[in-house]
């Protein structure tokens, strides 16, 4: 049926009269990545979603052994790192591929942001790409309570707290995000159903359709080089773009296997309701901008709490980036809109400068 | 076409079971949908627990084991409160749920007063909120020391 050789065999043939092998291949000789000077950016979408292969195939894994109440999920963790052969490395590239994740997600993100692949056409694919990125941010604050230790405890009570200043809304979200007036086992069980249900079912639809959407679109060229008129050179995407993602994903998989080796996540100590929060008590990095906001807003700002000035500020922050495609007038006409490339520059120094101090701050200063 | 043209009146029966049928379809989807929604939000939302009505709670602590410029947590229902005593020697105790972000807060010998580690708010040992991101004080419970046990309890 169409096949451009002749022999491909007769399991081929066979497949490709039945759900029509050649359309695909078709699909994808079609495929063609421009070459340019901003090239690099193109491979961390990949990268993300490799990390996120990884996190399933070692989520699959770790079910195996976690058990999700108060009273067994730090020991069941106890056991699988203790006990368990490679327990140790199966967590700790879970803990460790998740950051990576992240870091890549970020990336992706402000490359996308700064190269102005948002303009149209690619508005939806930019929508479901925010939307993947809450749900990484939403897997990585499910996940970092399910070892119910001391600081996934504060950590979970300070988060959980955070969206009760929602206006309006807020204690109804508190109590249906904690189960309960109070982060308990019942918090627990319900972060499990999450990260281990609803949002991987929310990723697999976004997931489909934004990797259809890049499929269909195509890869955007940056406006700076499409107005210099470079010549569009491109590279197929089968094999020569694929050749060098598998180089990126092999490069990682190496990486994540040596810092699970040398640095295998810690457990620390099982979470106690009757204790007071830990000195230096922090959230994970990607976190750790908003935390250190949080800490720097006084406890009010022209008569509204503080703690809901902040809230606020970051929901309307976020809104403001998911509609940039919309507010990007300049870039949607092909103009250069240095402005928002200037507001993406800010948004990334003022994310790295709060990070900084977070780590570096004397927490009891 | 034609048989519109020629008998509008004809037609009118039918337009009208027709949009009948689709308003019937359309309730009855909705309500379908409102039937399965509505309990599936209401399983959401957890039951209400009792709160804890103890209105004063005895120490599993003697008041002698207490030093001065110290302070420790205690269960009051299911939230923690805190015991201090003041360099001075005063047995006071508070609730010990940071009014910021609910974290629970602790006694800093160094600096003299209740501290939060979260996001470093401050208390002084009347419990109000004197540095950082906390918008009110703690709540402050009333302390009694019959013989060796220490009964703590809500102020009126």
């Amino acid at each position: 049926m169409g096949s451009p050789g002749p022999s491909r065999g007769r399991l081929w043939t066979w497949l490709d009269e039945r759900i029509g092998l050649a359309d695909f291949e078709k699909l994808a000789r079609k495929k063609q990545v421009p070459v340019h000077r901003h090239g690099l950016w193109y491979y961390f979408g990949g990268m993300t979603l490799f990390l996120f292969i990884i996190q399933v195939m070692t989520g699959i894994l770790l079910l195996f052994y976690y058990r999700p109440s108060a009273e067994e999920a730090y020991e069941s963790i106890q056991f699988l790192m203790a006990e368990v052969e490679f327990g140790w490395l199966i967590r700790s590239i879970h803990s460790w591929a998740a950051n990576l994740m992240i870091f890549a997600l970020f990336v992706h993100l402000f490359s996308v942001l700064l190269l102005k692949a948002y303009r149209p056409p690619r508005e939806v694919t930019w929508f479901s790409g925010m939307a993947l990125f809450g749900i990484a941010l939403g897997f990585g604050f499910t996940g970092y309570l399910l070892p119910w230790n001391e600081l996934a405890y504060f950590a979970t009570k300070v988060g959980t707290e955070i969206t009760g200043a929602v206006p309006l809304v807020g204690g109804f979200l508190l109590r249906l995000l904690r189960g309960g007036d109070e982060v308990t086992g019942a918090t627990l069980t319900r972060f499990y159903g999450i990260h281990v249900a609803v949002l991987p079912l929310l990723v697999t639809a976004l997931l489909g359709l934004h990797l259809f959407l890049v499929q269909k679109h195509g890869m955007s060229v940056p406006p700076a080089v499409e107005r210099r008129g470079a010549a569009s050179r491109t590279m197929p995407f089968v094999p020569n773009f694929v050749l060098r993602d598998v180089v990126g994903w092999l490069s990682a998989l190496a990486i994540l296997a040596a810092l699970a080796a040398f640095f295998p996540t810690e457990l620390g100590k099982k979470a106690d309701p009757f204790a007071s929060a830990p000195v230096g008590i922090k959230p994970e990095w990607y976190f750790m901008f908003m935390f250190q906001t949080l800490k720097y807003l006084p406890a009010y700002i022209l008569g509204i709490e503080g703690e809901i000035v902040g809230v606020v500020g970051f929901g309307l922050g976020g809104l403001f980036l998911l509609l940039i495609p919309f507010l990007d007038r300049r870039a949607v006409r092909g103009e250069s809109s240095r402005l928002f490339t200037w507001i993406g520059i800010a948004i990334i120094v003022y994310m790295i400068a709060l990070t900084y101090l977070g780590y570096t701050v004397s927490p009891t200063k | 076409m034609e048989e519109r043209a020629l008998e509008p009146e004809a037609m009118e029966p039918a337009a009208t079971r027709r949009s009948f049928v689709n308003w019937l379809l359309g309730t009855s989807a909705g309500a379908f949908l409102v039937s399965v929604l509505y309990p599936v939000g209401r399983y959401l939302i957890p039951p209400k627990a009792g709160e804890s009505a103890a209105a004063s709670v005895t120490l599993p602590i003697k008041p002698a084991d207490v030093k001065p410029n110290t302070g420790q947590i205690f269960k009051f229902g299911n939230r923690p409160g805190i015991l201090v005593r003041t360099p001075a020697g005063e047995l006071r105790a508070f609730s010990a749920v940071c009014t910021h972000l609910n974290c629970t807060v602790q006694y800093r010998a160094d600096i003299g007063h209740i501290w939060c580690a979260c996001h470093n708010g401050h208390f002084d040992l009347s419990g109000q909120n004197i540095a950082g991101p906390p918008p009110r004080p703690l709540e402050s419970f009333v302390v009694n020391v019959r013989g060796t046990q220490i009964v703590v309890s809500k102020s009126a």
